[in-house]
């Protein structure tokens, strides 16, 4: 833990949620549970990402801590305050919505000063205030334009600047980039996150892309079936994953799950259908694991590989070009697919290979994370 | 060719329509429109000369050798178009809250109810205004009800007043109000509502700034369709009313049946129909405004 973040951790959260609860009446009769006692801290001028797939409860997460939502059992504090009785105008959070639920019948100056309208500030601090806050995200001179003059990208910096000209401590955003072409996305990331670092304050920000989450946040939160996998930076999250569902979720590899078995000097995952793969040293034996092979942890075995390497046999299916550099998708023995994405001297060593040809692939066998415990089998 | 093929489609699409309305609908409102400035003949039908006291006399100026200036038209005319704005609001104000409210339910239960307010169209409206004659009569249901309770002693007048006539139009027009503006809200997108509250509107900045504009065209649609009914209704005040609430209709109908004065009659429809246009006119131009918005 960095000292940055010690420090963080010792001021109030701006937003808490402690074992929340939530519950829905699904359409079709029974119940649905889209969070199942989730707690999670949003530290000041953080950047924290709820990532999951779709159904897993992010966005009810956010609806909670705005009170669109209301909970089952729990509790949200907000700097401190508990909000349980504090309907949803008057907490002190703003929401940029998914579909940006921009006025149609107010103009882009109208739909932006909403929040100062209803406050009551005076004409003319509004009229200021309106047009720096979208002079800041880049539309100034856009007040009399109407939502359905914007294009896509637009109406979101629109959605933006109405959100944020209330100066909120903490800003929610429900896939706010998910309408969005690849390329306005990707720049949108970088702008957001210097926003959110300009204006100092902390943002919760949903998400099903991973990439996203990666790139912009602090720390990550990913959630699954309303419970939260694992909390912590997004390095943490693709090096060392706390369970099988989060190392499939963030970024490619492979994963085997089987017991270790062997010597102390050398451990070994050997698989239901009996693959042997080798384990950090150390590893203590007679446990249940699952090994998480990245594709940047292989390359080409060398001659005489050490005891510090571990050897996978596979078949080479297919060499994907990828521009700057090259991925070998290959096949196991047991059928299992596994990448390999290797760098230098170990990728032009690949690249001879012809798809269909057997190839020896190596591991530092200390590189690849091990998720300890049993399968979850998700 | 392929022209001449479109265009004779388009006649036979059309022509039906066509004819239709040119003799049962444009042919009989220009014989009320040229009968309004003749001159009425003694038992009925028209003398064959212009006249120009139809319309003076609903303004109070008629013919100075046998009438002395009396608004007595101009007065029910006011009245009519007083009952029916009153029906308006107070159909408004019944079915807004309920559209709001069926709204919010389950598609079940919205089809239910939304089906269950056109209901009463399935009997005869002179069946359904008797059976408000038997509830509000003197010895009707709701007096004796009343008087049952020990709330009054006396039974209260309310057949044959404004009061009457009222309920009578509220009641039979109530789906007019209702489906417009149920279909209106209903259409409204909730995210919006959110929204407002997300950024610190409470519930009646809410209501005022974003649910009551963007359900405005719903509101001019019910008002609209109720209005122009109410204010030609002739049936309500005539059932509800007794003589003492002489609507428009009413006039219009006596005009033809019992005074057998056509000219002064149609002269009387031709205005009702002015001002309807008019409203009319006013309603389209503040959709078209509203759909540019949208």
């Amino acid at each position: 833990m960095s000292g940055e973040e010690e420090a963080r951790n010792q001021q109030t959260p701006i937003a808490e949620v402690r074992e929340a609860v939530k519950r829905f009446a699904a359409t079709e009769g029974g119940v649905i549970t889209a969070l199942d006692g989730v707690s999670l801290k949003v530290q000041p001028r953080e950047f924290v990402t709820l990532l999951g797939p779709s159904g897993c409860g992010k966005t009810t997460l956010l609806r909670v801590i705005s009170g669109l939502e209301e909970l089952d059992a729990g509790e949200v504090l907000i700097a401190g305050e508990p909000m349980t009785t504090v309907p949803p105008h008057r907490r002190p959070v703003n929401t940029v919505f998914q579909n940006y639920a921009l006025f149609p019948h107010l103009s882009v100056g109208d739909n932006v000063g909403y929040g100062l309208d209803v406050a009551g500030v005076p004409r003319r601090q509004r009229n200021t205030r309106v047009g720096e806050v979208l002079e800041r995200i880049g539309l100034g001179g856009f007040e009399p334009r109407r939502p359905d003059q914007l294009s896509g990208g637009q109406r979101q910096r629109v959605a933006l600047a109405r959100a944020i000209i209330n100066r909120p401590s903490l800003l929610l955003l429900d896939e706010p980039l998910s309408a969005l072409d690849r390329n306005l996305r990707q720049s949108m990331q970088l702008e957001l996150k210097t926003l959110q670092h300009d204006l100092g304050i902390s943002f919760l920000f949903v998400t099903h892309d991973q990439e996203e989450a990666l790139t912009m946040s602090d720390r990550v939160a990913v959630l699954n079936k309303g419970r939260i996998e694992q909390v912590g930076t997004p390095e943490a999250h693709y090096h060392r994953p706390a369970t099988r569902f989060v190392a499939e979720f963030i970024g490619d590899g492979a994963l085997f799950s089987g017991r270790i078995e062997g010597p102390t000097e050398d451990p070994v995952l050997v698989t239901g259908d009996g693959l042997r793969l080798a384990v950090a040293l150390g590893t203590t034996v007679n446990q249940v694991a699952t090994l998480l092979l990245r594709p940047e942890h292989l390359e080409a075995a060398p001659e005489a590989p050490d005891a510090a390497f571990g050897v996978i046999e596979v078949r080479l299916k297919q060499s994907v070009f990828l521009g700057a550099s090259r991925k070998f998708v290959c096949c196991l023995a047991n059928g299992a697919t596994v990448t390999a994405a290797p760098t230098g001297a170990g990728a032009q060593a690949l690249s001879r290979v012809a798809p269909g040809e057997l190839v020896r692939l190596a591991y530092r066998r200390d590189q690849p994370h091990l998720i300890l415990g049993a399968d979850d089998g998700t | 060719m392929a022209r001449r093929g479109d265009r004779r489609r388009l006649a036979l699409l059309l022509g039906p329509v066509t004819l239709f309305l040119g003799t049962c609908f444009i042919g009989p409102m220009a014989v009320m429109i040229v009968f309004s400035f003749l001159e009425p003949a003694l038992y009925g039908g028209v003398e064959w000369s212009f006249y120009h006291l139809n319309y003076g006399r609903i303004l109070g100026w008629a013919d100075s050798e046998w009438e002395s200036f009396d608004p007595v038209y101009a007065a029910i005319f006011l009245r009519s178009v007083r009952l029916a704005l009153t029906n308006v609001v107070i159909l408004l104000v019944i079915c807004y809250p309920a559209a709001l409210w069926v709204s919010g339910l389950s598609a079940r239960w919205r089809t239910l109810l939304v089906f269950l307010t056109t209901l009463p169209f399935f009997v005869s409206l002179v069946v359904r205004l008797f059976i408000w004659v038997l509830i509000l009569r003197p010895t009707g249901f709701l007096n004796s009800s009343l008087i049952g309770l020990g709330l009054i002693s006396e039974p209260i007048d309310i057949i044959f007043t404004e009061t009457a006539v009222l309920i009578g139009m509220a009641y039979v027009l109530l789906p007019f109000m209702f489906l417009p503006v149920y279909a209106s809200v209903e259409k409204l997108d909730r995210s919006l509502i959110e929204a407002s509250s997300d950024l610190g509107g409470s519930p009646l900045k809410t209501f005022f700034r974003v649910t009551l504009p963007l359900t405005l065209p719903g509101i001019a649609a019910g008002a609209v369709l109720v209005f122009i009914p109410s204010l030609g209704n002739f049936i309500v005040p005539d059932l509800l009313g007794g003589a003492k609430v002489l609507m428009i209709g009413n006039l219009i109908e006596q005009q033809f049946l019992s005074a057998r004065n056509w000219p002064f009659g149609s002269a009387l429809s031709v205005m009702i129909m002015v001002v309807m246009f008019v409203l009319i006119i006013f309603y389209l131009r503040q959709i078209g405004r509203q759909g540019a918005n949208q």
